[in-house]
């Protein structure tokens, strides 16, 4: 949809870290019984993707990935014109059992943070133990007074979801916690 | 004179010179310096005026616990009161000034207190403030306002320019305090491959250590911190931090520690405060002791030190306070400082000793050098007004009529020393009176504990009550050993200590004038004499006299004088001092600034800032905001200089004429969906929801388990076993937790799955006689009234946008609200405009959007209700299903009070001269009630001007209103004044609803 435009049309930031929203991302949000066989099947048939373990996510993130996100809850990643057939797709597979499968791409916004070490940048801003979060480990928590979602590729790359609404703040946030000058030098 | 030595100085580089001010005046100091050492090193002795009298005030201490040399730092933004010269380190081209004095530092009109202070005795405030009740307002408050207060505070008006930021830390070890005690615990933890955070306050590790001249494991202390703290840069998992001070303890482990990352730089560019909000498995408090004061009469002269304070100016800074200093002291500890007096050159004339025999290792030492001890002696008297002059030393327990002046420049003080228990107490540690050190010490078998019943506190070293650097070092091995970690037994060789003699007054036989010049809390000024009067008027409670005579409540926290001041309270109620405790230790243990603590909360990021797809736009067009939640929507759209009554008024006649555009996005929008939906949707409204056919809008009700109206809005049927709710814009995020409340504490087995999609949509409000003819226009869809029927909802392609369009009015005109995904959200509102121009679209905002909805007698949640409002005062019972077994809310609505007919409930009020009537106006009653205030039958709930009617209408509750249609009541008006309105119908606008039906 030549319309559609993400919510800071790639917005950049560049301190210690480099702060770069990822533009239109596809999200698909499926709540079902996560073990069932039927669950696992209409994911990997709608994304190709195994389901991950708790706290994880299998794929390689944006554009392609399923993370975890609660005990019956996953974020489908996908690209952002094919999540409406992704739904279409889980919707038919899982037509059977209770779930829910909805497109939220448009309700979020995604940052992408390269630094020597993203925790620095992130450690000031979230009260997840940032010490202990494996790469590839999807950590719901939150950023100063919002909401916010974000794994590790490495401890250079991290990649943060928040809503929309808030992207500017969120942001503004990543911004001034990346300035030159704030490093902590703790990790 | 306090002068620069020409040795010593450990911590300062002589090769530099720093330039700053101090009131105005230019003086120089080295880098390493403190602002301290440096107004010492230019023979400033005198650095601020106390509080309550004005009295001349000199340094007392070397560290945090300084509570007299308070200064005004910096200027214009950067000006900041009350800041420790002890603490601030020096920089070039810093600027104090003194605080509380007029009109100068040497001449204080202020000053004049002090000869009034029999006048002015404990509780003064409280005893002279009292009567006559009128002159409180009037006089006493704007007197006390006048002279409240030590620094001068900021303008106002003023943006700190500094940045500020938090850090959160998650370690198994935090260590507050980087001596001796501090440095070993690190390096065992470190060793034992804990992720170890080791903070120290000061700017330099090592503690009191090399000043005290203590050999660790056989090196001298200096050595052995250098080689220490290289080990521990060595290890990855421990993290070092100088400037930074533990400062708070909280539960489960909470700690919060305070970095002052460039305060000492001068310049910006890195944040100035780091806030570290640490979670630690456990708190290690290696926080040392302070030393201290001697109550003597005068030892508040300037010139009157802690003897710590003055060997740690001679040793690390090479300044001395005198050139003939007399040590006063009652303990072993105090000697230290005339043995490095001498051992640089400064003259020692005496050492008072209370104790009739003084024979332990360091008082022999100070003996062998020729310095006279007076042992079993006081100070009876301080001479000199700005500085001392000399001093009377007369037997401590009896006076024989015996007395010697000494002349002198610096009296170094010593009455023993108190562990810093702050950290340990914070989250309720216990403490033992030690009788021997004649101090409060941490209990180890009354930690503060965390959630699973465990200690997450242990103190070591100094703060653990080992106040000998051999017994301190020790304790670290036992304490941590505890905690199952190894660490070495660190010999430590220091000098056997005789007993101190505990000495909370000084001489014993002082009468009532010289305990009236004993200072215990030196900046609030309260005196042995204020205490014992306080004990005197039945102030039994440490805590009630603290209050009461303001001891300890001062910016430092009575961290000299709370021990000394109990003391004297415990005498003076006959009491032991266990018995008469402590007040209560509480974070931060020294002042933290305000920036810290919001950390990047300021500017544009001190609060989220919600914005819809559109928001831009609505900013370009310079449309006037107002606060929705953390939402910003328009308010009105001005044109030029149009006003925002006139704005509202030209958005109402547009949209009910022609053709209006409404940013409705933030409308709370949640799925819900499973086979168990209908039955989940009937019970959290009050109609009936699961009757519903898909693709039919229904306008339904939520209420609170108690009754009251909570949120409403348009609910949707999407499908079989999926409903899309429509909520307020505030209360989206609220209604979503209350449906997983249900869900997940009451119904967790019914198939139910909830979503909050809100911000996946742009949702934009066509309205007005030509919605349908845009629509059209824009093509893709049949919106025709046959198609799309008042009440039911379609999806597919608008103009080429995916839309689902929602045949929906707030208005009262022919209406449809389209939902876009937000991507599209910008691109569909200007296509909008672009084709709505022939019809002279116009965006309107919140406030006709409230007027259009009265118009039509709509409730809006927040003006109609309140949190006590149901339903059913609302003239809402054709939405409460009479059918339904439950819904939340059923039961609440009959409890007999809710169920009553006896209720205020909802009418149109049309006032008799067409005016608006005032918000939130009460619809008053005949009489008067208890209280002699009259009494009300009703109020006023909203209220507007009406374009459409050209009158002002308004909504509002009346008692059995419905029933008393026609009737004219009376509401009040700010002034006093009262307007006639007639009781009507609240619908003002097409009653029959024959225009959105079209």
């Amino acid at each position: 949809m030549s319309n559609a435009v993400s919510a800071l049309q790639g917005a950049e930031a560049h301190g210690f870290a480099i702060v770069k929203e990822a533009g239109l991302v596809g999200m698909v949000t499926l709540k079902t019984d996560l073990g069932a066989a039927a669950t696992k099947k209409a994911v990997k048939s709608a994304i190709g993707l195994d389901m991950p373990e708790a706290r994880r996510m299998t794929g390689e993130g944006l554009g392609k990935g399923v993370a975890w996100m609660a005990p019956d809850e996953v974020l489908i990643l996908c690209d952002h014109a094919e999540a409406y057939h992704v739904v279409a797709e889980l919707s038919k597979a899982l037509a059977k059992s209770h779930h829910l499968a909805v497109n939220v791409s448009d309700a979020r916004a995604v940052f992408t943070i390269e630094a020597p070490d993203v925790r620095e940048v992130l450690g000031k801003l979230t009260p997840a133990d940032l010490g202990s979060l494996q790469p590839g480990e999807m950590r719901r928590s939150r950023l100063a007074q919002v909401a916010g979602a974000f794994w590790l590729k490495d401890n250079g790359h991290a990649t943060v979801i928040c809503f929309r609404s808030v992207a500017q703040y969120v942001f503004d946030l990543l911004k001034t916690a990346s300035k030159e000058g704030g490093e902590p030098g703790y990790y | 004179m306090s002068h620069r030595l020409e040795t010593h100085g450990r911590l300062i580089d002589r090769a530099s010179t720093v330039k700053f001010t101090f009131n105005g005046k230019w003086l120089r100091g080295h880098l390493g310096d403190t602002l301290a050492s440096a107004l010492l090193a230019n023979d400033r002795m005198l650095v601020g005026r106390s509080f309550k009298y004005h009295r001349p005030r000199g340094i007392v201490a070397s560290g945090g616990e300084e509570p007299n040399a308070l200064v005004n730092l910096g200027k214009g933004d950067r000006h900041e009161p009350n800041q420790r010269v002890t603490t601030t380190e020096l920089f070039h081209d810093l600027r104090a000034t003194s605080q509380n004095h007029w009109p100068s530092l040497e001449f204080d009109v202020g000053a004049i207190n002090a000869s009034l202070s029999r006048f002015l005795p404990a509780g003064f405030y409280y005893k002279t403030f009292m009567f006559p009740r009128a002159f409180w307002k009037h006089v006493f408050e704007p007197v006390i306002r006048q002279s409240a207060g030590l620094g001068s505070a900021p303008h106002p008006e003023t943006r700190d320019p500094d940045r500020y930021e938090h850090f959160y830390a998650h370690v198994d070890m935090v260590v507050a305090g980087g001596g001796i005690a501090g440095l070993i615990s690190a390096l065992a933890a470190g060793r034992a491959g804990k992720r170890v955070l080791l903070v120290e306050q000061n700017a330099h590790w090592g503690g009191r250590a090399p000043v005290d001249g203590d050999v660790i494991d056989g090196k001298p202390a200096g050595e052995w911190v250098k080689d220490a703290v290289e080990q521990l840069e060595k290890m990855e998992n421990v993290t070092l931090r100088l400037r930074t001070q533990l400062s708070g303890v909280y539960d489960h482990g909470y700690a919060l520690a305070y970095e002052r990352i460039s305060d000492h730089l001068g310049e910006e560019g890195a944040p100035r405060h780091r806030l570290w909000r640490i979670r630690a498995g456990q708190i290690i408090s290696a926080t040392g002791a302070i030393e201290r004061p001697l109550s003597f009469p005068g030892n508040d002269k300037p010139g009157v030190m802690l003897a710590s304070a003055v060997r740690d100016y001679i040793v690390n800074y090479g300044v001395t306070p005198g050139d003939r200093i007399v040590v006063v002291t009652n303990n072993d500890d105090g000697y230290r400082t005339a043995l490095a007096a001498h051992e640089a050159g400064v003259g020692v004339a005496c050492v008072v000793d209370p104790r009739p025999e003084v024979t332990g290792a360091l008082p022999e030492q100070v003996r062998a050098l020729g310095v006279p001890i007076h042992a079993g002696s006081a100070i009876s008297k301080v001479k000199g007004l700005k500085r001392v002059v000399s001093v009377r030393v007369q037997p401590y327990a009896e006076d024989d009529g015996s007395y010697e002046e000494i002349s002198c420049d610096a009296v170094a003080m010593s009455g023993g020393w108190s562990p810093v228990v702050h950290l340990w107490s914070h989250c309720g540690g216990k403490l033992n009176w030690d009788e021997a050190q004649a101090c409060f010490s941490p209990d180890p078998d009354r930690p503060p504990t965390n959630q699973n019943g465990e200690g997450f506190v242990t103190c070591v070293g100094a703060a653990a009550g080992g106040l000998r650097g051999d017994v301190a070092a020790a304790s670290v091995a036992a304490r941590l050993s505890a905690l199952g970690i190894d660490a070495p037994a660190i010999p430590v060789d220091t000098p056997d200590e005789a007993p101190l003699a505990p000495v909370w007054v000084m001489p014993v036989y002082a009468g009532a004038k010289k305990r009236s010049k004993m200072w215990l809390d030196f900046q609030n000024d309260v005196k042995v004499s204020d205490v014992m009067l306080a004990a005197q008027e039945g102030y039994e409670s440490v805590e009630h006299t603290k209050r009461y005579t303001t001891l300890g409540m001062a910016t430092d926290q009575g961290k000299l004088s709370n021990i000394n001041g109990l003391a004297v309270l415990a005498e003076a109620l006959d009491k032991g001092i266990p018995q008469v405790g402590t007040t209560t230790f509480r974070p931060p243990y020294t002042p933290i600034s305000m920036g810290a603590i919001a950390g990047e909360a300021r500017g544009e990021i001190f609060q989220p800032l919600r914005r819809t797809p559109i928001h831009a736009w609505h900013e370009e067009q310079g449309a006037y905001m107002e606060p929705v939640g953390h939402w910003r929507r328009p308010y009105c759209f001005p044109q030029g200089s149009e006003s925002h009554e006139d704005a509202v008024k030209r958005e109402i006649n547009a949209t009910r004429n022609s053709l209006g555009l409404l940013d409705a996005s933030t409308l709370g929008k949640i799925i819900v969906k499973g086979p168990d939906a209908p039955k989940f949707m009937d019970m959290l409204y009050t109609n009936m929801m699961s009757s519903l056919k898909p693709g039919k809008c229904r306008y339904g009700l939520m209420c609170n388990e108690n009754g009251f109206l909570m949120d409403d809005g348009v609910v949707v049927r999407l499908d079989e076993d999926t409903f899309l709710c429509h909520t307020t814009s505030g209360g989206a995020d609220h209604v979503h937790a209350h449906m997983e409340d249900w869900l997940q504490c009451e119904w967790w087995d019914w198939q139910v799955y909830t979503a909050n999609v809100t911000e996946q949509w742009a949702q934009i409000a066509v309205v007005g006689p030509n919605a349908r003819k845009l629509l059209e226009k824009l093509g893709g869809m049949d919106v025709s009234k046959d198609a799309l029927a008042f009440m039911e909802m379609a999806e597919g392609k608008l103009g080429g946008f995916d839309a689902r369009v929602f045949r929906i009015s707030f208005s009262g005109e022919l209406s449809y609200e389209i939902a876009v995904p937000a991507s599209q959200g910008r691109a569909f509102w200007d296509a909008l405009h672009e084709a709505g121009a022939e019809w002279n679209a116009t965006p309107y905002g919140t406030e006709a959007l409230h007027v259009m909805r009265a118009e039509k007698g709509f409730i809006m949640i927040g003006d109609e209700t309140d949190g006590t409002v149901i339903p059913q005062d609302l003239g809402l019972n054709w939405a409460i299903s009479k059918k339904k077994e439950d819904f939340l809310g059923k039961r609440g609505q009959e409890r007999t009070y809710l169920a009553s007919e006896d209720r205020w409930q909802l009418v149109g009020l049309e006032s008799l001269d067409g005016s608006v009537l005032p918000d939130g106006s009460y619809c008053v009653a005949r009489g008067f009630n208890a209280n002699g205030q009259t009494n009300v039958q009703g109020r006023v709930t909203s209220t507007y001007y009406s374009p459409t009617l050209e009158r002002g209408i308004a909504m509002g509750l009346v008692h059995k209103g419905p029933e008393r249609m026609g009737e004219t009541v009376e509401f009040n008006t700010v002034d006093g004044g009262r307007v006639q309105a007639k009781i009507v119908s609240p619908v003002f606008f097409d009653p029959e609803g024959e225009k959105q039906n079209v």
